[in-house]
């Protein structure tokens, strides 16, 4: 019912019909051009070199401007961090979800769609060897939590090798707290042991239920949200996007996954993936990492800005992610430094940060390029968008606009003014302290309080 | 001085006649449930309001109070307190019982949601309720006649109970048990979960979900076996589940716009009433709680800048907004039809009262925002059939005031609790040696 009405809200903001011209369109998939995009119903309607606008449409006229679909970011954190990012408690903490603490209000969404932001994969964090449930958002701003998720697409998990879940300090003991249980795993091959025993008894969990479902047993399971998504992952309902650096460690997670019948949908950093490109392709797993990022630990010593290039040259799907809400503002320099980094061409670059990500999470029918029948997610940039000079000047999700830079610039003078009256009111009425002439003096530091 | 002959006299009278039956008689009658009756008279008998009318008629034998230049309220009621569960912060001696649970060893970090964490559900509030604590007649003092108590540690920290602010004996005090689940949803689990699970508010949102899961479970598992337990095993006994259950009512946590949209979303999945706690941030979410039917208890302590704040600190402009227009969210709700009622939050009487008078400046009537402290307290907490209102048949907790209630200095003449007379002592005067008793007329 709740559903129903969100559909129909967001329906309704779908009405306008616009036609934006005169722009040097970036497809991704299907070539540069100078020429026309038509959005209708929240929808890329048409695109073309000699298009004409039908009588109706909002004319948007971009001459001279450059058009690229909206930027997807695999990797980031922001606006969830109420939640906690990390579940750091336990070493399988599957049963927690992103999706719960999804602020709609966090300013890092605007800020990410001012820089041509239109998707991002909030992950979990990675203090777990099976971290949560990552939710992929749209940056809606201005709506709620809720009308921000993506509605397509399978869901996914964070899972975590290396450093993060083995280090013998998590959980961090709390000063002055009770004494702490060193959480297991201490170890890599203690990393490699939880995905065992998880899948386990996972396996288990989902043979109790198949047997209780075809009537061979007559106990009925109890759900389990934790182990719930392990076999939801098992049956390749679920994406597993693991953070992982070192290539050792990445063999041994495609083992480990190929062993319980399931594919890592991508590696997140990937710093070594360039040792085991071809291994990675075998197993069909992407790579989703830093431009040039690295050496901020030992186990990221091996990090090289050549790492994207090398990998696409070897056939592994790469994507460029930003783990951070500043860099999540210039994805778009962070793609263009494979060109001088390896030697990517445009399209290849543009592609690191739009329609590869979007095929690592399995929504590359919807969003990741100027296509016929994609969702109208799309940026105007000043620049070409690869540029370092290029500065988004309008976002548009699901054919509306979201970001207007004019807008954005001209209502900056209006809200110092709020703030600054606000300001001055709290001021006004912050009363000297006095003390009271009736009461009593209590000679405490508490007496100047202002009641 | 006044005061205090009429004090003398009272008590005079006290110890002359002891009458079961008080009439109020050609009063302003605030009934909160009706409309106000310019002249009325109020009989109380036995405990109860036996009559609330324009003519109704004084028996005789009744103690009769003029009422010309006097209102009547029903007497207010704390929508969440520790009134009587938790000694008031630094004063007087620690007890036994609770210098025990403090050297108490900490419980092992929690694994999971198995190990039940930072769950108490089964405490209930009624069973830890003392009539002796000091606050119970400060409280009274200033119009108070009853609160709902709850304990507030822990993600289910306990059940609820509605009391009556006087008396001895804390079983008779006891208008409703259990009333409401309450809840935190924090993480707070220590730094990288050094307490255990949950140390994240989204582990903390997979905590209360499976828990209704388990319940669910439980419940069937645990009537199956009770219709036909040959041949069964036999299901454990989880206190934690119980305590859920009977709760009937979840309290839960939401302060801003956002937070109230992702409780509402959780709440919604566990189908079990809820109810809204804090709330500062309605003046921004009436819709939204309207569209989800749900109701709400307000905070009156408004946010201000926490005086140890760098002077220099800038702010941003959202906290600034929420600081302005906090207090309008009552007047807010009220045009929207939400059901809310106020709370104190951990502030004395006075500080409660000043702060549901800001929401009055700002545009709240005076007579709604003594109906967010009385009948719509009542119909949250589900014991309106009792409390909340000027009605016959519902118990005689009373306020009686020259002028109106909602004053900086309100002139409570009289208070009433189950039809006893309290006499209001003044402000701010020592707290007497006999915690109750004092200007108490006995029937």
């Amino acid at each position: 019912m709740r559903f129903a009405l969100l559909l129909l809200a967001s329906a309704a903001t779908y009405a306008e019909t616009i036609f934006i011209q005169n722009a040097t369109v970036y497809t991704v998939t299907k070539g540069t051009f100078k020429g026309s995009v038509l959005i209708e119903d929240g929808k890329i309607k048409q695109v073309g070199q000699n298009l004409a606008a039908p009588s109706g449409a909002r004319i948007v006229d971009a001459a001279g401007m450059h058009l690229s679909p909206g930027i997807i970011d695999a990797h980031s954190h922001i606006a969830a961090g109420a939640g906690g990012i990390n579940e750091g408690s336990v070493s399988v903490s599957s049963m927690v979800r992103i999706e719960d603490f999804v602020d709609p209000e966090s300013v890092a969404i605007y800020r990410a769609l001012a820089g041509g932001v239109t998707s991002a994969n909030i992950l979990h964090g990675s203090a777990n060897a099976i971290g949560g449930q990552n939710r992929l958002i749209k940056m809606r701003w201005g709506k709620t939590g809720v009308e921000m998720l993506f509605d397509g697409g399978p869901p996914s998990i964070k899972f975590a090798l290396g450093e993060n879940p083995k280090r013998s300090g998590n959980p961090t003991p709390a000063p002055g707290g009770p004494t702490t249980v060193a959480r297991y795993p201490a170890t890599r091959m203690g990393v490699e042991d939880i995905y065992r025993q998880a899948f386990t008894e996972a396996k288990e969990y989902q043979k109790a239920w198949v047997d209780f479902k075809s009537g061979k047993s007559t106990v009925e399971p109890r759900r389990d949200l934790r182990l719930e998504p392990l076999v939801e992952i098992m049956e390749g309902k679920r994406l597993v996007h693991c953070h992982a650096y070192r290539g050792d460690e990445m063999l041994m997670m495609m083992r480990v996954a190929e062993e319980f019948g399931f594919r890592i949908a991508t590696f997140q950093h990937v710093q070594e993936g360039y040792k085991i490109a071809k291994e990675m392709v075998e197993h069909g797993v992407g790579g989703s990492g830093f431009s040039d990022w690295w050496a901020y630990k030992m186990e990221v010593v091996d990090g090289i800005p050549y790492n994207m290039a090398l990998m696409t040259s070897k056939g592994v799907m790469a994507a460029v992610n930003s783990d951070d809400a500043g860099l999540m503002r210039r994805l778009n320099t962070e793609a263009a430094k494979t060109m001088k980094y390896g030697g990517l061409t445009e399209d290849q670059a543009l592609a690191l940060i739009t329609i590869n990500p979007a095929r690592h999470m399995k929504v590359d029918d919807r969003i990741g390029s100027i296509e016929v029948g994609k969702d109208a997610d799309l940026v105007i940039w000043n620049k070409p968008p690869l540029s370092s000079y290029a500065v988004p000047q309008k976002v548009y999700i699901d054919g509306s606009l979201y970001f207007d830079r004019d807008t954005d610039v001209s209502s900056r003078i209006a809200k110092e003014a709020r703030k600054k009256a606000l300001e001055e009111k709290a001021k006004a009425q912050q009363i000297p302290p006095q003390p009271k002439k009736d009461s009593a003096p209590q000679g405490g530091p508490q007496s100047d309080e202002v009641r | 001085m006044k005061q205090f002959l009429l004090f003398i006299s009272l008590a005079m009278f006290s110890l002359a006649q002891t009458p079961v039956t008080v009439a109020i008689r050609n009063a302003k009658l605030v009934t909160i449930s009706g409309p106000v009756i310019a002249k009325g008279t109020v009989v109380l008998r036995n405990g109860l309001i036996e009559e609330a009318s324009e003519n109704a008629t004084v028996p005789d034998g009744a103690w009769v109070i003029e009422g010309d230049g006097l209102t009547v309220y029903p007497g207010l009621i704390d929508s969440i307190s520790n009134i009587g569960i938790a000694p008031p912060a630094p004063t007087g001696p620690v007890t036994g019982a609770i210098t025990a649970t403090a050297l108490a060893p900490p419980a092992p970090p929690a694994r999971g949601p198995e190990d039940r964490p930072r769950t108490t559900s089964w405490e209930r509030a009624a069973d830890k309720f003392r009539s002796n604590d000091p606050r119970i007649e400060s409280a009274r003092n200033a119009g108070f006649t009853s609160a709902v108590i709850f304990p507030t540690t822990g993600i289910f920290a306990g059940q609820g109970a509605v009391v009556n602010l006087a008396g001895d004996n804390p079983s008779k005090m006891i208008i409703e048990s259990p009333a409401g689940q309450y809840m935190t949803l924090t993480g707070g689990g220590g730094a990288g979960g050094a307490r255990g699970f949950p140390s994240s508010g989204m582990g903390v949102y997979a905590y209360v979900r499976q828990i209704f899961i388990d319940l669910d479970y439980y419940e069937r598992t645990k009537a199956a076996y009770q219709a036909n337990p040959s041949g069964k095993q036999r299901p454990a006994y989880d206190r934690a589940l119980e305590g859920v259950k009977e709760s009937g009512r979840l309290l839960m946590p939401a302060t801003s716009k956002v937070e109230m949209e992702r409780v509402i979303k959780l709440a919604s999945e566990l189908k079990m009433p809820f109810v809204l706690y804090g709330v500062h941030e309605g003046y921004r979410a009436a819709s939204v709680l309207k569209q989800a039917n749900a109701s709400v208890l307000i905070s009156a302590k408004w946010p201000t800048r926490p005086p140890t704040a760098d002077p220099e600190a800038e702010e941003p402009l959202r906290t600034l907004e929420l600081r302005e227009s906090a207090a309008s969210t009552p007047v807010t709700l009220n045009k929207e039809g939400v059901k809310f009622a106020f709370y104190s939050d951990g502030q004395t009487p006075a500080e409660f009262l000043k702060g549901v008078r800001l929401a009055v400046t700002r545009g709240l009537s005076h007579d709604d925002a003594v109906k967010a402290m009385t009948l719509s307290a009542a119909e949250i907490h589900g014991v309106s059939n009792r409390l909340g209102s000027i009605e016959k048949g519902k118990i005689a907790n009373l306020v009686v005031t020259k002028g109106d209630l909602l004053t900086e200095k309100p002139a409570i003449q009289y208070v009433f609790v189950d039809g006893m007379h309290y006499v209001p002592t003044a402000d701010g005067a020592p707290t007497p040696t006999a915690p109750q008793g004092t200007g108490r007329r006995p029937r």
